[in-house]
Protein backbone atom coordinates (compact mmCIF):
# COMPACT_ATOMS: atom_id res chain seq x y z
CA UNK A 1 0.00 0.00 0.00
CA UNK A 2 2.84 2.25 0.77
CA UNK A 3 4.07 2.43 -2.51
CA UNK A 4 1.38 2.80 -3.83
CA UNK A 5 -0.56 5.26 -2.17
CA UNK A 6 2.79 7.86 -1.51
CA UNK A 7 3.28 6.96 -5.44
CA UNK A 8 -0.60 8.02 -6.08
CA UNK A 9 -0.16 11.19 -4.01
CA UNK A 10 2.96 11.91 -5.48
CA UNK A 11 1.45 12.25 -8.79
CA UNK A 12 -1.67 14.22 -7.56
CA UNK A 13 0.13 17.08 -5.94
CA UNK A 14 3.01 17.23 -8.79
CA UNK A 15 3.12 19.07 -12.26
CA UNK A 16 -0.25 21.06 -12.97
CA UNK A 17 -1.80 19.56 -15.92
CA UNK A 18 -0.90 22.15 -18.38
CA UNK A 19 -4.72 22.59 -20.21
CA UNK A 20 -7.48 20.32 -20.88
CA UNK A 21 -7.72 19.19 -24.55
CA UNK A 22 -10.30 19.01 -26.98
CA UNK A 23 -13.27 17.02 -25.90
CA UNK A 24 -13.04 14.75 -29.17
CA UNK A 25 -9.41 14.03 -28.39
CA UNK A 26 -9.91 13.30 -24.70
CA UNK A 27 -12.81 10.94 -25.33
CA UNK A 28 -10.51 9.19 -27.94
CA UNK A 29 -7.61 8.85 -25.42
CA UNK A 30 -9.73 7.80 -21.68
CA UNK A 31 -12.86 6.73 -23.43
CA UNK A 32 -12.03 3.01 -23.86
CA UNK A 33 -10.56 2.24 -20.64
CA UNK A 34 -13.57 3.91 -19.00
CA UNK A 35 -15.89 2.21 -21.43
CA UNK A 36 -14.49 -0.83 -20.91
CA UNK A 37 -13.84 -0.31 -16.85
CA UNK A 38 -17.72 0.62 -16.37
CA UNK A 39 -18.50 -2.96 -18.14
CA UNK A 40 -15.92 -5.16 -16.53
CA UNK A 41 -16.10 -3.40 -12.97
CA UNK A 42 -18.76 -1.01 -12.37
CA UNK A 43 -21.81 -2.86 -14.40
CA UNK A 44 -21.27 -6.61 -12.86
CA UNK A 45 -20.53 -5.45 -8.99
CA UNK A 46 -23.81 -2.92 -9.14
CA UNK A 47 -25.63 -6.29 -11.15
CA UNK A 48 -24.63 -8.34 -9.21
CA UNK A 49 -25.26 -6.19 -5.84
CA UNK A 50 -29.01 -5.90 -7.38
CA UNK A 51 -29.45 -9.24 -7.40
CA UNK A 52 -27.97 -10.39 -4.36
CA UNK A 53 -31.92 -8.59 -2.98
CA UNK A 54 -33.62 -10.90 -4.55
CA UNK A 55 -34.95 -14.43 -4.66
CA UNK A 56 -35.98 -16.82 -7.44
CA UNK A 57 -38.39 -19.30 -6.05
CA UNK A 58 -40.32 -21.77 -8.17
CA UNK A 59 -43.75 -22.10 -7.26
CA UNK A 60 -45.86 -25.49 -6.69
CA UNK A 61 -42.99 -28.09 -5.97
CA UNK A 62 -41.00 -26.70 -8.21
CA UNK A 63 -42.84 -27.42 -11.49
CA UNK A 64 -44.70 -24.50 -11.67
CA UNK A 65 -42.88 -20.97 -13.64
CA UNK A 66 -40.36 -19.54 -11.31
CA UNK A 67 -40.84 -16.12 -9.73
CA UNK A 68 -38.27 -13.46 -8.76
CA UNK A 69 -38.96 -11.95 -5.36
CA UNK A 70 -37.26 -9.04 -3.89
CA UNK A 71 -35.99 -10.24 -0.16
CA UNK A 72 -33.85 -7.13 0.93
CA UNK A 73 -30.62 -8.37 2.60
CA UNK A 74 -32.05 -12.32 3.46
CA UNK A 75 -29.42 -13.61 1.28
CA UNK A 76 -27.00 -11.68 3.21
CA UNK A 77 -28.55 -12.68 6.36
CA UNK A 78 -28.36 -16.50 5.17
CA UNK A 79 -24.91 -16.24 4.66
CA UNK A 80 -24.08 -14.48 7.59
CA UNK A 81 -25.59 -17.51 9.86
CA UNK A 82 -23.81 -20.08 7.75
CA UNK A 83 -21.59 -21.98 9.48
CA UNK A 84 -19.96 -23.12 6.47
CA UNK A 85 -19.35 -19.48 5.15
CA UNK A 86 -17.58 -18.49 8.58
CA UNK A 87 -15.77 -21.93 8.75
CA UNK A 88 -14.51 -21.10 5.24
CA UNK A 89 -13.49 -17.64 6.13
CA UNK A 90 -11.11 -19.17 9.53
CA UNK A 91 -9.92 -21.31 7.40
CA UNK A 92 -8.55 -18.92 4.49
CA UNK A 93 -7.94 -16.64 7.45
CA UNK A 94 -5.65 -19.53 9.56
CA UNK A 95 -4.15 -20.38 6.09
CA UNK A 96 -2.79 -16.50 5.88
CA UNK A 97 -1.54 -16.14 9.28
CA UNK A 98 0.64 -19.27 8.23
CA UNK A 99 1.28 -18.30 4.48
CA UNK A 100 1.99 -14.79 4.56
CA UNK A 101 4.39 -14.27 7.38
CA UNK A 102 6.11 -17.64 6.32
CA UNK A 103 6.50 -16.87 2.83
CA UNK A 104 7.70 -12.98 3.59
CA UNK A 105 10.32 -13.92 6.19
CA UNK A 106 11.33 -16.34 3.84
CA UNK A 107 11.74 -14.00 0.69
CA UNK A 108 13.35 -11.67 3.01
CA UNK A 109 16.40 -14.05 4.38
CA UNK A 110 16.92 -15.24 0.57
CA UNK A 111 17.41 -11.44 -0.27
CA UNK A 112 19.47 -10.47 2.47
CA UNK A 113 21.46 -13.25 1.54
CA UNK A 114 21.69 -12.89 -1.80
CA UNK A 115 22.59 -9.17 -0.91
CA UNK A 116 25.44 -10.06 1.44
CA UNK A 117 29.45 -9.89 0.67
CA UNK A 118 29.12 -13.60 1.51
CA UNK A 119 27.21 -15.05 -1.43
CA UNK A 120 29.24 -16.71 -4.49
CA UNK A 121 27.08 -16.54 -7.52
CA UNK A 122 24.20 -13.94 -6.63
CA UNK A 123 22.42 -14.11 -9.76
CA UNK A 124 22.44 -17.97 -10.34
CA UNK A 125 20.58 -17.85 -7.09
CA UNK A 126 18.59 -14.85 -8.13
CA UNK A 127 17.31 -16.95 -11.20
CA UNK A 128 16.53 -20.33 -9.39
CA UNK A 129 14.47 -18.39 -7.03
CA UNK A 130 12.66 -16.31 -9.48
CA UNK A 131 12.08 -19.61 -11.85
CA UNK A 132 8.92 -20.44 -9.86
CA UNK A 133 7.22 -17.35 -11.26
CA UNK A 134 7.53 -18.65 -14.86
CA UNK A 135 5.64 -21.59 -14.12
CA UNK A 136 1.98 -20.80 -14.78
CA UNK A 137 -0.05 -20.92 -10.80
CA UNK A 138 -2.10 -23.85 -12.34
CA UNK A 139 0.61 -26.25 -13.57
CA UNK A 140 2.69 -25.29 -10.42
CA UNK A 141 -0.51 -26.75 -8.35
CA UNK A 142 -0.82 -29.95 -10.61
CA UNK A 143 3.06 -30.70 -9.83
CA UNK A 144 2.46 -30.11 -6.16
CA UNK A 145 -0.61 -32.40 -6.40
CA UNK A 146 0.85 -34.82 -7.92
CA UNK A 147 3.66 -34.71 -5.57
CA UNK A 148 1.39 -35.38 -2.67
CA UNK A 149 -0.11 -38.35 -3.65
CA UNK A 150 1.35 -41.16 -1.78
CA UNK A 151 1.95 -43.57 -4.48
CA UNK A 152 3.77 -40.83 -7.08
CA UNK A 153 5.44 -38.35 -4.74
CA UNK A 154 9.30 -39.16 -4.12
CA UNK A 155 8.79 -36.95 -1.41
CA UNK A 156 5.93 -39.14 0.52
CA UNK A 157 8.03 -42.18 -0.49
CA UNK A 158 11.20 -41.02 1.13
CA UNK A 159 9.27 -39.81 4.09
CA UNK A 160 7.46 -43.09 4.35
CA UNK A 161 11.21 -44.77 3.96
CA UNK A 162 12.65 -42.95 6.80
CA UNK A 163 9.37 -43.95 9.12
CA UNK A 164 7.63 -40.83 9.00
CA UNK A 165 3.79 -42.13 7.66
CA UNK A 166 2.79 -38.30 6.44
CA UNK A 167 -0.33 -38.03 4.72
CA UNK A 168 0.24 -34.25 3.25
CA UNK A 169 -3.54 -34.54 1.63
CA UNK A 170 -5.07 -35.43 5.16
CA UNK A 171 -7.59 -33.02 7.28
CA UNK A 172 -4.83 -31.71 9.46
CA UNK A 173 -2.43 -31.63 7.38
CA UNK A 174 -3.94 -30.13 3.74
CA UNK A 175 -4.21 -26.14 4.53
CA UNK A 176 -0.42 -26.61 4.87
CA UNK A 177 0.15 -28.02 1.95
CA UNK A 178 -1.93 -25.65 -0.07
CA UNK A 179 0.29 -22.51 1.52
CA UNK A 180 3.74 -25.05 0.25
CA UNK A 181 2.33 -24.34 -3.24
CA UNK A 182 1.92 -21.01 -2.95
CA UNK A 183 4.91 -20.21 -0.83
CA UNK A 184 6.34 -22.29 -3.75
CA UNK A 185 4.74 -19.78 -6.28
CA UNK A 186 5.33 -16.58 -5.27
CA UNK A 187 8.64 -15.80 -2.92
CA UNK A 188 10.73 -15.35 -5.59
CA UNK A 189 8.20 -12.45 -6.85
CA UNK A 190 8.82 -11.37 -3.13
CA UNK A 191 12.40 -11.78 -3.20
CA UNK A 192 12.71 -9.42 -6.44
CA UNK A 193 10.93 -7.06 -4.53
CA UNK A 194 12.89 -7.04 -1.62
CA UNK A 195 16.72 -7.24 -3.43
CA UNK A 196 14.99 -3.83 -5.48
CA UNK A 197 14.53 -2.49 -2.40
CA UNK A 198 17.81 -3.15 -0.84
CA UNK A 199 20.00 -2.44 -3.86
CA UNK A 200 18.62 1.21 -3.39
CA UNK A 201 20.16 1.38 0.08
CA UNK A 202 22.84 3.84 -0.18
CA UNK A 203 26.04 1.73 0.29
CA UNK A 204 27.92 4.92 2.51
CA UNK A 205 25.30 3.69 5.05
CA UNK A 206 26.22 0.26 5.44
CA UNK A 207 29.73 0.91 4.93
CA UNK A 208 29.50 3.31 7.74
CA UNK A 209 28.09 0.74 10.02
CA UNK A 210 30.63 -1.72 9.42
CA UNK A 211 33.27 0.77 10.44
CA UNK A 212 31.67 0.95 13.71
CA UNK A 213 32.16 -2.37 13.74
CA UNK A 214 28.91 -3.40 13.17
CA UNK A 215 28.56 -7.05 11.77
CA UNK A 216 27.40 -8.45 9.14
CA UNK A 217 24.19 -10.11 10.48
CA UNK A 218 23.28 -7.03 12.60
CA UNK A 219 23.28 -4.51 9.78
CA UNK A 220 20.84 -6.81 7.93
CA UNK A 221 18.66 -7.01 10.54
CA UNK A 222 19.57 -3.75 12.30
CA UNK A 223 19.47 -1.33 9.02
CA UNK A 224 18.77 -2.74 5.79
CA UNK A 225 15.41 -4.51 7.13
CA UNK A 226 14.52 -1.07 8.69
CA UNK A 227 14.89 0.81 5.50
CA UNK A 228 12.71 -1.55 2.94
CA UNK A 229 9.89 -1.58 5.41
CA UNK A 230 7.67 0.14 2.62
CA UNK A 231 8.35 -2.79 0.72
CA UNK A 232 7.65 -5.12 3.40
CA UNK A 233 4.37 -2.70 3.61
CA UNK A 234 3.42 -3.56 0.15
CA UNK A 235 4.38 -7.34 -0.06
CA UNK A 236 2.33 -7.74 3.01
CA UNK A 237 -0.66 -5.98 1.35
CA UNK A 238 -0.66 -7.80 -1.84
CA UNK A 239 -0.52 -11.12 -0.62
CA UNK A 240 -3.68 -9.91 1.69
CA UNK A 241 -4.92 -9.46 -1.43
CA UNK A 242 -4.01 -13.01 -3.25
CA UNK A 243 -5.15 -15.09 0.10
CA UNK A 244 -8.83 -13.64 0.17
CA UNK A 245 -9.44 -14.56 -3.33
CA UNK A 246 -7.65 -18.27 -2.51
CA UNK A 247 -9.60 -20.69 -5.20
CA UNK A 248 -7.39 -22.27 -7.65
CA UNK A 249 -4.72 -24.42 -5.76
CA UNK A 250 -7.65 -25.85 -3.44
CA UNK A 251 -10.00 -26.03 -5.97
CA UNK A 252 -7.05 -28.22 -7.89
CA UNK A 253 -6.68 -30.24 -4.94
CA UNK A 254 -10.06 -31.20 -4.00
CA UNK A 255 -9.58 -33.62 -7.19
CA UNK A 256 -7.49 -35.90 -5.39
CA UNK A 257 -8.22 -35.59 -1.70
CA UNK A 258 -11.68 -35.32 0.02
CA UNK A 259 -10.46 -33.03 2.88
CA UNK A 260 -10.75 -30.03 0.94
CA UNK A 261 -14.80 -29.46 0.28
CA UNK A 262 -16.74 -27.54 -2.48
CA UNK A 263 -16.97 -24.78 0.25
CA UNK A 264 -13.32 -24.84 1.40
CA UNK A 265 -12.76 -20.84 1.00
CA UNK A 266 -15.30 -18.33 0.74
CA UNK A 267 -14.72 -18.08 -3.22
CA UNK A 268 -14.94 -21.73 -3.72
CA UNK A 269 -18.24 -21.32 -1.76
CA UNK A 270 -19.29 -18.80 -4.03
CA UNK A 271 -18.69 -20.24 -6.94
CA UNK A 272 -20.01 -23.64 -5.87
CA UNK A 273 -22.69 -21.74 -4.66
CA UNK A 274 -23.43 -20.08 -7.85
CA UNK A 275 -22.59 -22.91 -10.86
CA UNK A 276 -23.23 -25.95 -8.31
CA UNK A 277 -26.38 -25.43 -6.78
CA UNK A 278 -27.58 -22.68 -9.52
CA UNK A 279 -28.29 -19.60 -6.86
CA UNK A 280 -27.19 -16.95 -8.09
CA UNK A 281 -28.70 -14.51 -5.91
CA UNK A 282 -26.33 -16.20 -3.36
CA UNK A 283 -23.63 -16.54 -4.76
CA UNK A 284 -23.46 -12.82 -5.50
CA UNK A 285 -24.04 -11.87 -2.09
CA UNK A 286 -21.12 -14.23 -0.74
CA UNK A 287 -19.06 -12.66 -3.36
CA UNK A 288 -20.08 -8.96 -2.11
CA UNK A 289 -19.69 -10.16 1.54
CA UNK A 290 -15.41 -11.23 0.74
CA UNK A 291 -15.37 -7.84 -1.17
CA UNK A 292 -16.38 -6.21 1.85
CA UNK A 293 -14.47 -8.39 4.40
CA UNK A 294 -11.53 -7.83 1.90
CA UNK A 295 -12.12 -3.62 1.94
CA UNK A 296 -11.84 -3.64 5.79
CA UNK A 297 -8.70 -5.45 5.95
CA UNK A 298 -7.20 -3.43 3.62
CA UNK A 299 -8.34 -0.04 5.71
CA UNK A 300 -7.09 -1.40 8.61
CA UNK A 301 -3.68 -2.26 7.21
CA UNK A 302 -3.59 1.30 5.68
CA UNK A 303 -4.85 2.69 9.11
CA UNK A 304 -1.87 0.79 10.78
CA UNK A 305 1.31 1.44 8.34
CA UNK A 306 -0.35 5.41 8.62
CA UNK A 307 0.29 4.97 12.08
CA UNK A 308 3.50 2.87 12.35
CA UNK A 309 4.68 5.60 9.52
CA UNK A 310 3.87 8.63 12.19
CA UNK A 311 5.65 6.68 14.61
CA UNK A 312 8.87 5.76 13.23
CA UNK B 1 37.33 -4.89 2.15
CA UNK B 2 37.77 -7.30 4.78
CA UNK B 3 36.66 -10.94 3.12
CA UNK B 4 33.78 -12.72 4.68
CA UNK B 5 35.13 -15.60 7.01
CA UNK B 6 34.70 -18.83 5.13
CA UNK B 7 31.86 -20.28 7.69
CA UNK B 8 29.77 -17.46 7.45
CA UNK B 9 30.29 -18.15 3.37
CA UNK B 10 29.62 -21.72 3.98
CA UNK B 11 26.51 -20.55 5.78
CA UNK B 12 25.13 -18.00 3.39
CA UNK B 13 25.66 -19.61 0.36
CA UNK B 14 24.76 -23.48 1.85
CA UNK B 15 21.01 -22.05 2.73
CA UNK B 16 21.08 -20.87 -1.02
CA UNK B 17 21.96 -23.57 -2.20
CA UNK B 18 19.07 -25.48 -0.03
CA UNK B 19 16.17 -23.07 -0.94
CA UNK B 20 17.30 -23.39 -4.60
CA UNK B 21 16.86 -27.12 -4.89
CA UNK B 22 13.49 -26.05 -2.78
CA UNK B 23 12.59 -24.13 -5.56
CA UNK B 24 13.94 -26.56 -8.85
CA UNK B 25 12.95 -29.90 -7.25
CA UNK B 26 9.37 -29.92 -8.72
CA UNK B 27 10.70 -28.37 -12.13
CA UNK B 28 13.32 -31.72 -12.44
CA UNK B 29 10.77 -33.51 -11.14
CA UNK B 30 8.35 -32.58 -14.40
CA UNK B 31 11.08 -32.98 -16.65
CA UNK B 32 12.40 -37.10 -15.46
CA UNK B 33 8.11 -37.20 -14.93
CA UNK B 34 7.08 -36.14 -18.32
CA UNK B 35 9.46 -39.10 -20.26
CA UNK B 36 7.75 -41.93 -18.24
CA UNK B 37 4.75 -43.95 -18.99
CA UNK B 38 1.84 -43.99 -16.28
CA UNK B 39 3.35 -47.69 -14.95
CA UNK B 40 6.59 -46.44 -14.61
CA UNK B 41 5.58 -43.41 -12.69
CA UNK B 42 4.30 -45.53 -10.33
CA UNK B 43 7.30 -48.23 -9.58
CA UNK B 44 10.03 -45.98 -10.55
CA UNK B 45 12.27 -43.68 -8.78
CA UNK B 46 10.52 -40.00 -9.19
CA UNK B 47 13.94 -38.53 -8.88
CA UNK B 48 15.43 -40.14 -12.15
CA UNK B 49 15.06 -40.92 -15.13
CA UNK B 50 13.10 -44.98 -16.44
CA UNK B 51 12.65 -46.12 -19.97
CA UNK B 52 12.11 -42.95 -21.91
CA UNK B 53 8.51 -42.96 -23.21
CA UNK B 54 8.65 -39.27 -23.50
CA UNK B 55 7.68 -39.35 -27.53
CA UNK B 56 4.73 -41.85 -26.66
CA UNK B 57 3.58 -39.05 -24.13
CA UNK B 58 3.94 -35.94 -26.72
CA UNK B 59 2.68 -37.59 -29.32
CA UNK B 60 -0.44 -38.58 -27.02
CA UNK B 61 -1.01 -35.18 -26.11
CA UNK B 62 -0.79 -34.01 -29.50
CA UNK B 63 -3.15 -36.59 -30.96
CA UNK B 64 -5.98 -36.72 -27.72
CA UNK B 65 -9.27 -35.46 -28.99
CA UNK B 66 -8.30 -34.61 -32.50
CA UNK B 67 -5.75 -31.94 -31.28
CA UNK B 68 -7.01 -30.65 -28.65
CA UNK B 69 -4.02 -29.69 -27.00
CA UNK B 70 -2.12 -28.02 -29.66
CA UNK B 71 -5.68 -26.08 -29.91
CA UNK B 72 -5.49 -25.05 -26.50
CA UNK B 73 -2.19 -24.01 -26.79
CA UNK B 74 -3.00 -21.35 -29.75
CA UNK B 75 -6.31 -20.19 -27.81
CA UNK B 76 -3.78 -19.21 -24.87
CA UNK B 77 -1.77 -17.52 -27.54
CA UNK B 78 -4.31 -16.02 -29.08
CA UNK B 79 -6.41 -14.94 -25.38
CA UNK B 80 -2.74 -13.32 -24.50
CA UNK B 81 -1.99 -11.35 -27.57
CA UNK B 82 -5.12 -9.85 -27.40
CA UNK B 83 -5.07 -8.75 -23.61
CA UNK B 84 -1.31 -7.10 -23.94
CA UNK B 85 -2.37 -5.60 -27.17
CA UNK B 86 -5.69 -4.11 -26.02
CA UNK B 87 -4.92 -3.27 -22.32
CA UNK B 88 -1.37 -1.56 -23.58
CA UNK B 89 -3.47 0.69 -26.43
CA UNK B 90 -5.97 1.57 -23.71
CA UNK B 91 -3.54 2.04 -20.52
CA UNK B 92 -1.25 4.36 -22.59
CA UNK B 93 -3.85 6.39 -24.08
CA UNK B 94 -5.96 6.65 -20.58
CA UNK B 95 -2.81 7.64 -18.57
CA UNK B 96 -1.59 10.28 -20.84
CA UNK B 97 -5.26 11.70 -20.72
CA UNK B 98 -4.47 11.44 -16.83
CA UNK B 99 -1.33 12.72 -16.66
CA UNK B 100 -1.45 15.29 -18.79
CA UNK B 101 -4.63 16.74 -19.01
CA UNK B 102 -7.33 18.20 -16.43
CA UNK B 103 -11.23 17.11 -17.18
CA UNK B 104 -14.38 16.35 -15.74
CA UNK B 105 -14.39 13.61 -14.08
CA UNK B 106 -10.39 12.80 -13.99
CA UNK B 107 -10.52 12.53 -10.32
CA UNK B 108 -13.19 9.66 -10.13
CA UNK B 109 -11.30 8.09 -13.00
CA UNK B 110 -8.26 7.71 -11.19
CA UNK B 111 -10.09 6.81 -8.26
CA UNK B 112 -11.16 4.05 -10.09
CA UNK B 113 -8.01 2.80 -11.11
CA UNK B 114 -6.74 2.62 -7.70
CA UNK B 115 -9.86 0.68 -6.20
CA UNK B 116 -9.57 -1.56 -9.76
CA UNK B 117 -5.90 -2.45 -8.81
CA UNK B 118 -6.81 -2.99 -4.92
CA UNK B 119 -9.99 -5.47 -5.47
CA UNK B 120 -9.18 -9.48 -5.43
CA UNK B 121 -9.78 -10.08 -9.43
CA UNK B 122 -11.57 -13.63 -8.54
CA UNK B 123 -14.43 -11.63 -6.66
CA UNK B 124 -15.94 -10.24 -9.89
CA UNK B 125 -15.46 -13.53 -11.62
CA UNK B 126 -19.33 -14.20 -10.38
CA UNK B 127 -20.90 -10.77 -11.18
CA UNK B 128 -19.02 -10.74 -14.69
CA UNK B 129 -20.56 -14.14 -15.38
CA UNK B 130 -24.48 -12.87 -14.54
CA UNK B 131 -23.70 -9.82 -16.83
CA UNK B 132 -21.99 -11.97 -19.49
CA UNK B 133 -24.75 -14.53 -19.42
CA UNK B 134 -27.61 -11.75 -19.69
CA UNK B 135 -25.85 -10.33 -22.78
CA UNK B 136 -25.11 -14.43 -24.48
CA UNK B 137 -21.24 -13.71 -24.46
CA UNK B 138 -20.67 -17.05 -21.85
CA UNK B 139 -18.98 -19.57 -23.94
CA UNK B 140 -17.26 -17.12 -26.52
CA UNK B 141 -14.16 -15.97 -26.64
CA UNK B 142 -14.70 -12.22 -26.10
CA UNK B 143 -16.32 -13.52 -22.52
CA UNK B 144 -12.49 -14.62 -21.71
CA UNK B 145 -10.70 -11.91 -23.60
CA UNK B 146 -12.65 -8.26 -22.39
CA UNK B 147 -12.25 -8.34 -18.90
CA UNK B 148 -8.30 -9.48 -19.36
CA UNK B 149 -7.93 -6.31 -21.41
CA UNK B 150 -8.82 -3.95 -18.56
CA UNK B 151 -5.61 -3.18 -16.77
CA UNK B 152 -5.76 -0.58 -13.69
CA UNK B 153 -2.37 -1.69 -12.88
CA UNK B 154 -1.77 -0.54 -16.95
CA UNK B 155 -3.18 2.77 -16.34
CA UNK B 156 -1.78 3.41 -12.82
CA UNK B 157 1.64 2.35 -13.75
CA UNK B 158 1.71 4.50 -17.67
CA UNK B 159 0.12 7.72 -15.61
CA UNK B 160 3.62 7.49 -13.15
CA UNK B 161 5.92 6.76 -15.69
CA UNK B 162 4.19 9.35 -18.91
CA UNK B 163 4.48 12.00 -15.44
CA UNK B 164 8.35 11.04 -14.89
CA UNK B 165 9.36 11.05 -18.59
CA UNK B 166 7.38 13.11 -20.82
CA UNK B 167 8.13 17.25 -20.03
CA UNK B 168 5.38 19.40 -20.91
CA UNK B 169 7.58 21.57 -22.80
CA UNK B 170 8.16 19.01 -25.16
CA UNK B 171 3.87 18.49 -25.47
CA UNK B 172 3.38 22.48 -26.03
CA UNK B 173 6.42 22.79 -28.62
CA UNK B 174 4.30 20.25 -30.97
CA UNK B 175 1.05 22.35 -29.93
CA UNK B 176 3.04 25.62 -31.57
CA UNK B 177 3.79 23.61 -34.48
CA UNK B 178 0.12 22.68 -35.02
CA UNK B 179 0.60 19.11 -34.25
CA UNK B 180 -3.20 17.38 -32.93
CA UNK B 181 -3.39 16.15 -29.71
CA UNK B 182 -3.89 13.14 -30.91
CA UNK B 183 -0.97 12.85 -33.02
CA UNK B 184 1.45 14.25 -30.16
CA UNK B 185 0.08 11.09 -27.88
CA UNK B 186 0.45 8.89 -30.59
CA UNK B 187 4.19 10.00 -32.64
CA UNK B 188 6.22 12.05 -29.71
CA UNK B 189 4.68 10.54 -25.87
CA UNK B 190 4.06 6.63 -27.13
CA UNK B 191 8.00 6.71 -28.28
CA UNK B 192 8.91 7.96 -24.95
CA UNK B 193 7.22 5.37 -23.50
CA UNK B 194 8.71 2.11 -24.86
CA UNK B 195 9.48 0.28 -21.40
CA UNK B 196 6.57 1.17 -19.52
CA UNK B 197 4.63 0.06 -22.46
CA UNK B 198 6.29 -3.21 -22.79
CA UNK B 199 5.87 -4.07 -19.22
CA UNK B 200 2.47 -3.76 -19.27
CA UNK B 201 1.80 -5.79 -22.53
CA UNK B 202 4.39 -8.50 -21.03
CA UNK B 203 2.10 -8.61 -17.66
CA UNK B 204 -1.11 -8.78 -19.32
CA UNK B 205 0.18 -11.75 -21.86
CA UNK B 206 1.69 -13.44 -18.23
CA UNK B 207 -1.75 -12.77 -16.69
CA UNK B 208 -3.86 -13.90 -19.42
CA UNK B 209 -1.96 -17.05 -20.11
CA UNK B 210 -2.14 -17.63 -16.59
CA UNK B 211 -5.91 -17.06 -16.22
CA UNK B 212 -7.66 -20.02 -14.91
CA UNK B 213 -10.99 -19.11 -13.14
CA UNK B 214 -12.66 -16.59 -15.67
CA UNK B 215 -12.40 -19.40 -18.39
CA UNK B 216 -13.39 -22.22 -16.13
CA UNK B 217 -16.58 -20.18 -15.32
CA UNK B 218 -17.01 -18.61 -18.84
CA UNK B 219 -16.18 -21.27 -20.88
CA UNK B 220 -18.05 -24.64 -21.34
CA UNK B 221 -17.02 -25.25 -24.91
CA UNK B 222 -13.87 -27.59 -24.51
CA UNK B 223 -12.59 -25.99 -28.64
CA UNK B 224 -12.29 -22.67 -26.47
CA UNK B 225 -9.88 -23.84 -23.44
CA UNK B 226 -6.76 -21.61 -23.08
CA UNK B 227 -4.23 -24.69 -21.79
CA UNK B 228 -4.70 -23.83 -18.00
CA UNK B 229 -8.28 -25.20 -18.60
CA UNK B 230 -7.85 -27.89 -20.61
CA UNK B 231 -4.75 -29.00 -18.47
CA UNK B 232 -6.64 -29.21 -15.32
CA UNK B 233 -10.04 -30.86 -17.42
CA UNK B 234 -7.34 -34.06 -18.39
CA UNK B 235 -6.14 -34.50 -14.49
CA UNK B 236 -9.69 -34.27 -13.13
CA UNK B 237 -10.79 -36.98 -15.46
CA UNK B 238 -11.83 -39.96 -13.95
CA UNK B 239 -12.10 -42.21 -16.90
CA UNK B 240 -8.72 -43.50 -16.99
CA UNK B 241 -5.20 -42.85 -16.03
CA UNK B 242 -4.20 -39.45 -17.51
CA UNK B 243 -0.99 -38.60 -15.41
CA UNK B 244 1.41 -38.80 -18.72
CA UNK B 245 -1.00 -36.07 -20.57
CA UNK B 246 -1.29 -34.09 -17.54
CA UNK B 247 2.68 -33.95 -17.26
CA UNK B 248 3.89 -33.92 -20.62
CA UNK B 249 1.02 -31.65 -21.37
CA UNK B 250 2.65 -29.34 -18.56
CA UNK B 251 6.08 -29.66 -19.97
CA UNK B 252 5.11 -28.61 -23.69
CA UNK B 253 3.45 -25.72 -21.80
CA UNK B 254 6.25 -24.63 -19.72
CA UNK B 255 9.60 -25.58 -22.07
CA UNK B 256 8.60 -21.89 -23.81
CA UNK B 257 7.49 -20.11 -20.79
CA UNK B 258 11.17 -21.23 -19.16
CA UNK B 259 13.24 -19.82 -22.31
CA UNK B 260 11.33 -16.76 -22.52
CA UNK B 261 11.53 -16.34 -18.79
CA UNK B 262 15.31 -16.51 -19.22
CA UNK B 263 15.22 -14.07 -22.13
CA UNK B 264 12.90 -11.40 -20.46
CA UNK B 265 13.33 -11.80 -16.92
CA UNK B 266 15.36 -8.49 -16.45
CA UNK B 267 12.12 -6.58 -17.58
CA UNK B 268 10.06 -8.95 -15.53
CA UNK B 269 12.17 -7.80 -12.64
CA UNK B 270 12.21 -4.29 -13.56
CA UNK B 271 8.29 -4.45 -13.71
CA UNK B 272 7.49 -6.54 -10.81
CA UNK B 273 9.56 -3.52 -8.89
CA UNK B 274 8.22 -0.65 -11.35
CA UNK B 275 4.41 -1.73 -9.97
CA UNK B 276 3.85 -4.87 -7.82
CA UNK B 277 0.89 -6.83 -9.64
CA UNK B 278 0.46 -10.30 -8.63
CA UNK B 279 -2.35 -12.79 -9.37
Amino acid sequence: MTTLTRGAGRVTRSAPRPRSAPRPALLILAGPFAILFLAVYVVPLVYAMQRSLFQVRSSGLGFGPSEDVFVGFANYASVLADAAFWAAVGRVFLYGVIQIPVMLVLAMLIALLIDSRAVWRPTVFRLTTFLPYAVPGIVATLLWTYLYVPQLSPIVKGLHAIGWQVDLLGQQTVLLSVANIAIWSWTGYNVVIYTAALQAIPQDLVEAARIDGAGEAGIAVRIKVPLIRGSVGLTALLSMIGTVQLFNEPYILKTVTTAVSSDWTPMMMALNTTFGANDFERGSAISIVIALIAGVLAVIYQLASTRSERSA
Amino acid sequence: MRTPMLGSRLVVNGALILTSIYFLFPVWWLIVSATKSNADLFATNGLWFAEPHLADNVQAVLSRGAGLFPRWLLNSVGYSLAAALGATVTSAACGYALAKFRFLGDRVLFGAVIAGLLIPGALLTVPLYLVAASVGLTNTIWSVIIPSIVSPFGVFLARVYIEGSVPDEVIESARMDGASELRIFGQIAVPMLTPALATIALFSFVGTWNSFMLPLIMLSNQKLYPVTLGLYAWQSYKGESTYNLVLAGSLLMVIPLIIGFLLLQKYLRKGLTLGAVKG
